[in-house]
């Protein structure tokens, strides 16, 4: 196998009840306090043994709070962090036993767009360099192709084709954003893991980006991996969602399933805490007491478990595992996991 | 009821190389006593720099405040003497501000920055300061204050910081707090936290709250009033329900639809407001939010609409409306 051409090998393997994307026991941990003077003392367990699959042509927005991994997540399923353990399939394809040349090859289909777009682009390139980058590096197009088709990638994110000799500098947040995405779908991927890719622009502006990012998927049948901590937005894009706390995923369900019949304590408590546009809504809201527990040292059992009013005495012992019921909805808890208690509230 | 705070026509300008810019252009509104004003708008809209020049504090040079009134129970802000102004910082009006971690002197412990302000303002003792420091702790619910007060900011979290904050806006009781973007660093368990202790504490110490925030969600859960702010100037200015039932300017329906839905009113597309706010540079004559309005015809170029009473006590600044 390992003689033959890397993209024929995966065309070979990859059959078409695997999904786009699958993820097993994916883990990435950090040392802690290894330096020159200094032993190692722990590690940060940012991604802790997550499983999940992505299908072609959806979006799974993955929510949850700051440090609880899932830039880190995102990042180790491109590999442009090395995981410690664990096994992705993209394409049927395991991509952390690809050597770096191949794994180079497999990327043209893989791109990530970055929150920030301010520090994301290189502010001594232009436009049409940042955006024709990746054309050059897969060999897809140079010279005078090249230059057509960033035009036609411009045009597409909705930048004219004069901002082609400008400098990131010159634009705005949000079509700093659009430079992002169209240096993202230069090289025609299927497959995108957008990290918060609209925080950190105005409301007006975010739409704009949102809208932009579903008439693409439409049009070029892209998959998404959605990062944000924003729940509303995430419920507007996504088809599935996925909830992440200290490093686990701890409920994925279909959108409407998340967002009307929640089963996890957290996921809870997370979607009651988001502020309600409506000065008339009423509604119970469940005040989290404390903080997100460090990750070098999680709590025993369920990791929630000293900020779940639920708890039971199984839950600091035993660590609950992701389980699922009907219709895909997958909850680790031992409380309201499938086939167990229904919440008292409904 | 009676009003703590008037702002009358307040015009504040950076003076830049490039040419003035008039971040806040003719802004007026007014607090009641122990009510919320929500003051709402996206990033460049001038609606720190409003708060800022209330407390007298815009960096000077490049900025100075070119017109206007600020009447805080009857007297001029504008008009007072360095020292008389900073009576009024802190024992009367108190700010917090977005990032709790730069605003807290990381080489000193907490305990010894809340206490220098009770200290300066109040001119208490070594033991009664610390004393009160603690008191203040427990106030903004921190968890065993008599350990907390020793502790440096980096030893707190994110969401433990803007209590600090909080209790050191509050240690010399102000009857105004300005909190800009309070909540806007922290994830949305603990703003739900912090926005329950500042409603919590408003009630309990009868305090009057300006409240800044680009989060329509934040603004329609903590405020009375609402002022939605555009490219310097206050666009439209009702009690919330009116905001968010009949909102009545362009720019504020144009927010509203913008939003991503919330559950069961799931939108396929997201109206976006088209293009991008102008700059404070080339601002375009006559109304504006034209360039971005899908009502904008004629008149709307010819001259700035005025802020008007539509229905009472519901002011819009737009022919249309």
């Amino acid at each position: 196998m390992a003689i033959l051409d890397p993209l024929s090998s995966i065309l070979e393997i990859w059959s078409v009840d695997m999904s786009l994307l699958e993820v097993h026991n994916l883990k990435k941990y950090f040392p802690v306090g290894e330096g020159l003077f200094s032993r190692h003392k722990g590690e940060v367990k940012a991604v802790d043994g997550v499983s999940l699959t992505v299908e072609a042509g959806e979006t799974l927005g993955l929510v949850g709070e700051s440090g609880c991994g899932k830039s880190t997540l995102g990042r180790s399923i491109l590999r442009l962090v090395e995981p410690t353990e664990g096994e992705v399939y993209f394409q049927g394809k395991n991509l952390l036993s690809l050597s770096q040349r191949e794994l180079r090859e497999v990327r043209r289909e893989m791109q990530i767009i970055f929150q920030d777009p301010y520090a994301s682009l290189n502010p001594r390139m232009r436009v049409g360099e940042i955006v024709g980058e990746g054309l050059e590096i897969h060999k897809i197009a140079k010279g005078k192709k090249k230059r057509e088709r960033v035009m036609e990638l411009l045009n597409q994110v909705g930048l004219r084709e004069e901002h082609y000799d400008r400098y990131p500098h010159e634009f705005s947040g949000g079509q700093r954003q659009r430079i992002g995405i169209a240096r993202a779908l230069a090289v025609n991927p299927k497959f995108i893991v957008a990290d918060e890719p609209v925080s950190s622009l105005d409301v007006s502006i975010q739409a704009q980006i949102i809208n932009l990012l579903q008439e693409l998927q439409e049009k070029m049948h892209l998959t998404y991996f959605f990062i944000s901590h924003d729940l509303r937005v995430v419920e507007h894009i996504s088809h599935r969602v996925a909830i992440m706390y200290l490093g686990k995923i701890v409920e994925i369900a279909p959108s409407q399933t998340i967002y009307r019949d929640a089963k996890h304590p957290y996921t809870r408590a997370l979607l009651s805490a988001v502020p309600i546009p409506d000065p008339e809504h009423k509604k119970e809201r469940i005040i989290l007491e404390g903080d997100v527990p460090s990750p070098v040292n999680p709590p025993p059992g369920c990791a929630f478990h000293p900020r779940c009013r639920y708890r039971e005495d199984i839950c600091d012992k035993v660590e609950p595992k992701l389980e699922f019921g009907a219709g895909g909805h997958g909850v680790s808890c031992h409380v309201f996991g499938p086939g167990k208690r229904a919440h008292p509230s409904g | 009821m009676a009003e703590l705070i008037r702002v009358k026509n307040l015009r504040t300008s950076f003076f830049t190389p490039d040419g003035e810019v008039k971040a806040v252009d003719g802004v007026s509104f007014d607090i009641g006593e122990g009510k919320t004003l929500g003051l709402v708008g996206e990033s460049g809209c001038g609606k720190s720099v409003t708060a800022l020049s209330i407390l007298r504090l815009v960096p000077s040079p490049p900025g100075r405040v070119v017109g206007g009134e600020i009447f805080y129970r009857g007297r001029d802000l504008l008009k007072l003497k360095g020292e008389a102004m900073r009576k009024i910082r802190g024992n009367e009006i108190s700010m917090i501000f977005q990032e709790p971690m730069t605003s807290l002197n990381p080489v000193f412990t907490i305990g010894n920055q809340i206490g220098e302000a009770i200290r300066l303002h109040q001119g208490l003792g070594k033991k009664e300061t610390r004393e009160k420091t603690i008191e203040m702790l427990r106030l903004v619910k921190i968890a065993d204050p008599e350990s907390r007060i020793d502790d440096y900011p980096h030893q707190l979290s994110g969401g433990m910081r803007q209590r600090v904050m909080i209790a050191m806006a509050l240690s010399c009781h102000p009857s105004l707090l300005i909190a800009d973007e309070p909540t806007t660093a922290l994830d949305v368990t603990i703003q739900a936290q912090i926005l329950e202790l500042i409603k919590e504490l408003q009630e309990r110490l009868g305090m009057s709250l300006l409240l800044i925030t680009h989060d329509l969600g934040v603004v329609a859960e903590q405020a009375d009033e609402v002022a939605i702010m555009y490219a310097g100037k206050v666009v439209e200015r009702a009690n919330a329900k009116a905001i968010f039932n009949r909102p009545l300017h362009p720019y504020t329906v144009g927010l509203l639809n913008s939003l991503p839905g919330v559950s069961g009113h799931k939108k396929k597309r997201l109206e976006a407001i088209p293009g991008m706010v102008p700059s404070p540079l080339e601002l375009p004559g006559g109304c504006r939010f034209r360039d971005r309005c899908p009502k904008a015809a004629g008149i709307c170029a010819e001259a700035e609409p005025e802020l008007v009473e539509k229905d009472k006590d519901h002011g819009v600044s737009c022919y249309f409306a």
